[in-house]
């Protein structure tokens, strides 16, 4: 319980009343969206939602939370949610619809998949999930299991750039999953005997506290620092983190790996390394060091922009800092050769040798629950399920190994080609793909326009929805479903304490589908039976509990272990030592090296960039980058709430000052981007924290204040949609990773008065849709 | 007299006491009852960064009277993720500022 709060009013019951006011003790882990799932009371009165407060008795979260859970009651009381099934009327994007009955809509989507199923085989059926919900393990194992399709997409997201390029070089030098250690292992926090903070945060390519991206909640890194703790953060931007860091690098996006090379050049040559940890299990130290020694301080300037002066001064400062914890980012996902700098950044952090130490870098096996469900649920397919996905046998890394997403390219492509086989049928659940995760957004746009058959649920009418669907579900919000969460730790319960229309969870959609798809393979009654089933089967939680007991502790942690390589608990055959081949990480992967992949940390130059492009940069200078996040909004949600526009009302582009005023822009202006691609606009946010020469442009924006019908703009999707300048398809060999934050793009003043006027958009939160049969 | 106690070294600019600040009192568009002031991002001549962030309460901020005769913190005190706010007596709270940034409102009388 954290300090100075009354014991009384927040209890440690999962639930109680205050006079007519039941306190529902939850987790709030979508729909909205997040990646994190804090901690949360819900204050519900007469079946309404009333008050959200954060659960001081949560050591997650300790009772604070973002803005975004903040506006809950908002979100879940908004007058335009879509509260029923709906089926289109009319054509694709005139966004008319019928509202029918769940088993109505069930029974026309079975019936389809039987339909697509019998023509042109299952395969012929793709799912899609947004990320964030529930870490995305309903539509796969919907695909599976109900359709027998293994073609599952996030959101066609190019080369799953998000955390698995991080996950794929991990799981190539440690053999499992790494985190930095912020206290949340354990439910005592910084009073737990065994825990200190990390000396330093080695803070890459991640802006934690606005993102709390992958399960980890950025103000622990906050708390660490009011603890003492140091931070060293490389961006491309001047962040509140890097303002507060002693060492900062600003670099040009895309450059990561060269830059990680060089840092570990100089700790190498400099003996700076913890040299008895790397001696002991590190395998591939010589053949790291010739690499790095490519990597000078001086030609990393030139790759990077960083001054060389810089690069050995951080490489001193890692090299005495004590423990070290690395806290990553999508940006390295986000790269084409996004394993490699995943590699070379994963190398410094061994080599400061803070690995799995309290405060460094550690491993955590458990709390992979959403792959737990998937195991249970596809377990008993056959092996033709798999066979065939799309992209397999095409990239180094995707036909074997882990991830359950096919690849979304290769999706694209059967889309637009019909090969290997026509895609006929789409299921996407929380995805508004081509406003979001998808690059390239029209012509994703494009290929869904020739899927026959598409369905689409959510939360709200989206671009995707109105361009897209002939069947839109309703999906409930995070108060109004059942579910267990872990990501890493702890095990948290999340309350169904209200039912809006029939609107429902993603687990329950995929529950009650796959009860008339493939009845044997679904065959609990409903999801608190699944979710009891599911607790006697955690394969990746040591809890023996039941549903109850966890809604009744409403969290629970498992014992943390330290140093796991001396122990053996961190391999197969409980023998010391790292998961890999040799037994130790391996700074040389032998895994890559059988897969032709290079095994070492390795930079390649952007396919669009100022160097691989030189004449291209002539008429598109800047290099632009994307995919921040912002506090107001989780991707592309939350435009439709009142309170989120008033703080973010336009989309921002962020531009150095002085480039700025060399063109003529003014903080405010709207510009446009515009590259070899596509255009977008935006409005300038003019500071000097931006890179020169780089442009930091914000993603997931559509106008849902505005006319949803396609003739009218689709919500104003491709206005300032930055997708519009960014591609599918470039991906390097391992089949890992996107250029999505590596493009070029010229910027220049809006003058032909398209642009929107006013400082606060007009209409927020009016009628997103039409019902012709209310 | 009580009051809020800021140590702005933590805080990250998140907008949670702000959004907090209005959800509690239902304020409309336009209607504040703290606001984030920023510093920078401002390049100083030793080359570090000056970046801050400085939530002000406005005279709407009635220091949650209604939430503390309940027994429960000002909002933005419970929700601040930078965990950078302290609500009291002044002079305790005075005693507790014992580094550089760090700011006392006494935004009403109660
Ligand atoms: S990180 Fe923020 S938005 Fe996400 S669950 Fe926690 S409080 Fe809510
Ligand atoms: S104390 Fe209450 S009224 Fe004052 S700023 Fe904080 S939340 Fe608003
Ligand atoms: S809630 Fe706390 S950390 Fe966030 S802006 Fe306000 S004072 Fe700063």
């Amino acid at each position: 319980m954290r300090q100075g709060m009354n014991p009384d009013l927040y209890r440690e019951e999962w639930q109680w009343q205050e006079g007519d006011v039941t306190v529902t003790r939850s987790c709030q882990w979508s729909g909205p969206g997040c990646h994190q799932g804090c901690n949360v009371l819900f204050y519900t009165k007469d079946n309404k939602l009333v008050k959200i407060e954060g659960d001081p008795r949560s050591p997650v979260n300790d009772g604070r939370l973002c803005m975004r859970c903040l506006a809950m009651v908002e979100a879940v009381n908004h007058p335009d949610r879509i509260l029923h099934p709906l089926r289109r009327v009319g054509e694709r994007g005139e966004n008319k619809w019928e509202e029918i009955t769940m088993d109505e809509a069930y029974a026309i989507i079975a019936e389809k998949a039987r339909e697509v199923t019998e023509e042109y085989g299952p395969k012929s059926i793709v799912t899609g999930i947004g990320t964030g919900r529930n870490a995305t393990w309903q539509t796969s194992s919907l695909a599976f299991a109900g359709f027998r399709t293994p073609n599952d997409t996030a959101g066609m997201l190019s080369g799953d750039c998000c955390y698995t390029p991080r996950l794929q070089a991990m799981n190539a030098i440690f053999g499992s999953d790494f985190i930095a250690d912020c206290a949340q292992l354990s439910a005592e926090r910084f009073d737990d005997p065994e825990y200190r903070r990390p000396d330093v945060i080695l803070n890459w390519a991640c802006n934690p506290v606005v993102s709390n991206a992958d399960g980890f909640f950025g103000h622990w890194i906050i708390d660490c620092m009011q603890h003492g703790s140091k931070l060293f953060v490389v961006d491309p931007r001047v962040t509140w983190m890097a303002a507060h860091a002693d060492i900062f690098l600003q670099l040009r996006p895309g450059t990561d790996a060269a830059v990680a090379l060089g840092i570990c050049n100089i700790m190498i040559q400099e003996k700076l390394y913890d040299q008895d940890f790397c001696d002991k299990w590190v395998y591939g130290m010589e053949a790291l060091a010739e690499r790095a020694a490519l990597y000078t301080p001086e030609v990393v300037e030139k790759i990077s922009w960083v001054p060389a002066a810089k690069i050995v001064e951080a490489a001193r400062y890692l090299g005495q800092a004590g423990t070290v914890a690395l806290q990553w980012g999508l940006p390295l996902d986000e790269t084409k050769w996004a394993v490699g700098a995943s590699l070379a950044v994963a190398a410094v952090e061994v080599l400061t040798g803070s690995i799995d130490v309290p405060g460094g870098f550690v491993n955590v096996k458990y709390g992979h629950v959403q792959s737990d469900i998937r195991e249970n649920i596809c377990k008993g397919m056959g092996k033709q399920v798999r066979e065939g996905r799309l992209g397999d046998g095409k990239y180094a890394l995707r036909t074997v190994g882990f991830g359950p997403h096919s690849m979304g390219d290769d999706i694209l492509l059967a889309m637009e080609t019909g090969e290997p086989y026509p895609i006929k049928m789409g299921f996407l659940c929380s995805t508004n793909t081509f406003i979001n995760m998808a690059g390239e957004s029209k012509r994703v746009y494009e290929a869904w326009q020739k899927v026959p058959f598409v369905v689409v649920c959510d939360l709200f009418m989206t671009p995707t929805a109105v361009g897209c669907a002939d069947i839109v579900l309703p999906i409930a919000m995070g108060c109004e479903r059942w579910g267990i969460r872990a990501w890493f730790t702890p095990l948290r319960a999340i309350n169904k304490i209200l039912q809006a229309g029939d609107a429902r969870g993603d687990e329950q959609i995929m529950l009650e589908l796959g009860q008339i798809l493939n009845p044997d393979m679904f065959f609990w009654d409903d999801v608190l039976e699944m979710n009891e089933f599911l607790m006697k089967n955690l394969s990746s939680m040591p809890f023996d509990m039941t549903w109850d007991e966890l809604q009744e502790k409403t969290l629970v942690y498992p014992k943390f272990q330290y140093r796991k390589y001396e122990t053996g608990d961190m391999r197969f055959d409980h023998q010391p030592g790292f998961n890999t081949t040799t037994g130790r990480i391996e700074l040389y992967c032998t895994m890559y090296d059988s897969a032709g992949i290079d095994p070492l940390p390795h930079f390649k130059e952007p396919t669009c960039s100022p160097i691989s492009h030189p004449e291209e940069a002539e008429e598109f200078p800047f290099v632009l980058t994307t995919g921040r996040r912002s506090w107001e909004f989780f991707h592309s949600e939350h435009r439709q709430l009142k309170s989120m526009r008033e703080f973010h009302p336009w989309p921002l582009c962020e531009i150095n000052d002085q480039d700025a005023a060399e063109l003529g822009i003014k903080d405010g202006d709207w510009v446009y981007l515009e590259n070899q691609f596509g255009k977008c606009k935006q409005k300038a946010m003019v500071t000097p924290g931006q890179l020169k020469g780089t442009i930091m442009a914000e993603h997931g924006w559509w106008f849902p204040e505005r006319s949803g019908k396609l003739a009218d703009g689709l919500f104003g999707a491709f206005d300032s949609n930055i997708n519009c300048l960014t591609v599918q398809n470039d991906m390097a060999t391992s089949g890992y990773g996107s250029s999505y934050k590596t493009q070029m793009c010229k910027v220049y003043k809006v003058t032909d008065g398209t642009e929107p006027k006013g400082d606060m958009p007009e209409n927020v939160g009016r009628d997103q849709y039409e019902i012709v049969n209310r | 007299m009580n009051g809020l106690l800021i140590d702005y070294n933590f805080c990250t600019g998140c907008h949670s006491c702000e959004m907090a600040c209005k959800v509690e009192h239902g304020f409309a568009q336009g209607e504040w009852g703290i606001k984030l002031t920023q510093q920078g991002p401002d390049q100083l001549a030793d080359g570090s960064w000056e970046y801050n962030y400085i939530p002000t309460p406005t005279d709407r901020c009635d220091l949650c009277a209604d939430r503390v005769k309940e027994g429960r913190l000002p909002t933005c005190v419970h929700h601040c993720q930078g965990l950078c706010m302290y609500y009291g007596p002044v002079e305790d709270l005075a005693r507790q500022m014992t580094s550089s940034h760090m700011v006392l409102f006494t935004p009403c009388e109660q």
